[in-house]
């Protein structure tokens, strides 16, 4: 529970995927197995909800970034065109 | 020597046939490694196959018949070093020696697969190959690392794996030279680099090849650096039959870089997406049902707040009241009956006690006409009196 107080302190657009779903995880988790208050199960649902909001939006624009290394340094890579 | 057979003149077929003789009872001739470059190969619809092997200052005719032709495992070409092994045979037709060869190999590879036997049980000793040692390669990756050339369909491949299954991810690119002597260094530089870097895993991969071309990934050095890698390993060089010490020192062995790309990226966007469907509807429904749950709560509470409400309490006071009312009522009515009979009674004695009652049966009351008095004594009739009776009165006049 501190771990989903602490996260959602964060606002929801500064969450990698990976803690967007964790969080998730837990609120689900959460509202599984915890009695809590309706207002505070609202509460929940609608971080949930646009939680998933934000990974869907995720993995529908996902591209492949690809850099490589030149040196010390990366750089952006282009691919040969076929 | 035999001089006699020298001592006539020889035709040409006795000739050939004793130097043929000559050359086939030697056994070290009949079973003989010759190297050299190839040339003025032919390979004619017979399957057999013809060609010249050279070196700076020698040639020798080469041969090899269709049956062993079909065994090799090479593609032989003008201008490649190659080892043959066969036997010396001498073609009389022509007064040709040439070599019958069954087996040929790149030039070096006998050498060289020694030196790969060498070194893979030294390192195995040393403990670089142990499974126990091999690192569970992240599900999910944020970073990949990938060390191969810059050019060629093997990176092209992997990216294009990458692309369909796991967008999400980043890729870090270490370009390396794959192949000759300065790949060894380069490729370990490569690795060092991406483990600055922090991915999550390191792919190590190039595409198929000769042994020779793919001998940089069985170097000490390129071995140890995947062995020593911080970063857990793929390797993914040539194809499915080739085994590479750098293969045995990686935490996952993929046959193709492609199944490497595959194998660093074991989650991919479908499983995301239905994931996060699985986490949505878990979501909704646990919401719903939480919802239901505080409606049956309230139409709960609001049932009993009804049945205490005032309303019920006015009703079940106006209720008292008319019962205490009809209770009033009748014990009003109990008690004026009650008084009425007693009036009766008392009516009744009072009538008895009447003096006019009396007056009935015969009795009279005589008063004296001027003060009113009751006579009851003789001593009291004095002037005129008036004698009452039950139905009226009349007057004595007395003469005194």
């Amino acid at each position: 529970m501190a771990k989903t107080k602490s996260a959602t302190q964060k606002s929801i657009e500064d969450l990698t995927y990976e803690e967007a779903l964790a969080e998730l995880e837990s609120i689900v988790e959460v509202l599984e197995t915890d009695q809590k208050s309706l207002e505070e199960a609202m509460r929940l649902f609608e971080r949930g909800q646009a939680l998933i909001k934000k990974c869907g939006a995720e993995l529908e624009s996902a591209q492949l970034k690809i850099q490589k290394i030149v040196g010390d340094s990366l750089v952006n890579f282009e691919e040969e065109s076929e | 020597m035999q001089p006699n057979l020298f001592s006539s003149t020889l035709t040409v077929s006795q000739l050939t046939f004793h130097i043929r003789k000559l050359i086939e009872n030697d056994s070290e001739l009949q079973d003989v490694w010759v190297s050299g470059e190839i040339s003025n190969l032919s390979k004619p619809n017979s399957g057999h196959i013809y060609f010249t092997l050279k070196d700076k200052n020698a040639s020798l005719r080469c041969v090899m018949w269709k049956t062993d032709a079909m065994r090799l495992r090479i593609n032989l070409q003008d201008g490649m070093a190659i080892e043959a092994h066969g036997k010396i045979a001498v073609y009389e037709p022509q007064g040709q020696y040439q070599l019958v060869a069954n087996q040929i190999q790149a030039k070096g590879e006998g050498a060289l697969y020694q030196e790969f036997l060498r070194l893979k049980s030294m390192l195995e000793a040393e403990g670089l190959f142990n499974p126990q040692n091999k690192r569970a390669i992240p599900q999910l990756p944020k970073l990949i690392g990938i060390v191969t050339s810059q050019t060629g369909a093997a990176l092209r491949d992997m990216l294009n794996t990458i692309r369909r299954r796991l967008p999400l991810t980043k890729i870090i690119l270490a370009p390396s030279l794959v192949q000759g002597s300065d790949a060894p260094p380069a490729i370990v530089h490569a690795i060092e680099s991406l483990n600055k870097n922090s991915p999550d895993v390191i792919i190590i991969a190039r595409g198929g090849g000769s042994i020779e071309d793919l001998w940089a990934f069985n170097d000490e050095r390129v071995v140890r650096a995947v062995a020593n890698s911080k970063t857990p390993t793929i390797s993914g060089v040539g194809h499915e039959t080739d085994f590479t010490l750098t293969d045995f020192a990686a935490d996952l062995r993929a046959a193709t870089p492609t199944a490497a790309a595959e194998l660093a990226t074991q989650i991919t966007l479908d499983d995301l997406q239905l994931q996060l469907m699985d986490y949505k509807s878990r979501l909704i429904n646990l919401t719903l049902n939480l919802l239901a749950e505080q409606k049956n709560f309230i139409l709960t509470f609001a049932s009993r707040l009804k049945y205490n409400s005032p309303e019920r309490r006015i009703e079940s006071e106006y209720q008292n009241l008319d019962e205490l009312s009809r209770r009033a009522y009748s014990s009003l009515i109990h008690r004026i009956q009650l008084h009425t009979s007693n009036v009766d009674g008392i009516s009744k004695r009072l009538q008895s006690l009447n003096p006019e009652g009396i007056l009935s049966r015969g009795y009279a009351i005589i008063t004296r006409k001027d003060d009113g008095l009751v006579v009851s004594k003789v001593s009291q009739a004095k002037g005129d009196l008036n004698v009452r009776v039950s139905d009226g009165e009349f007057e004595v006049k007395r003469n005194s």
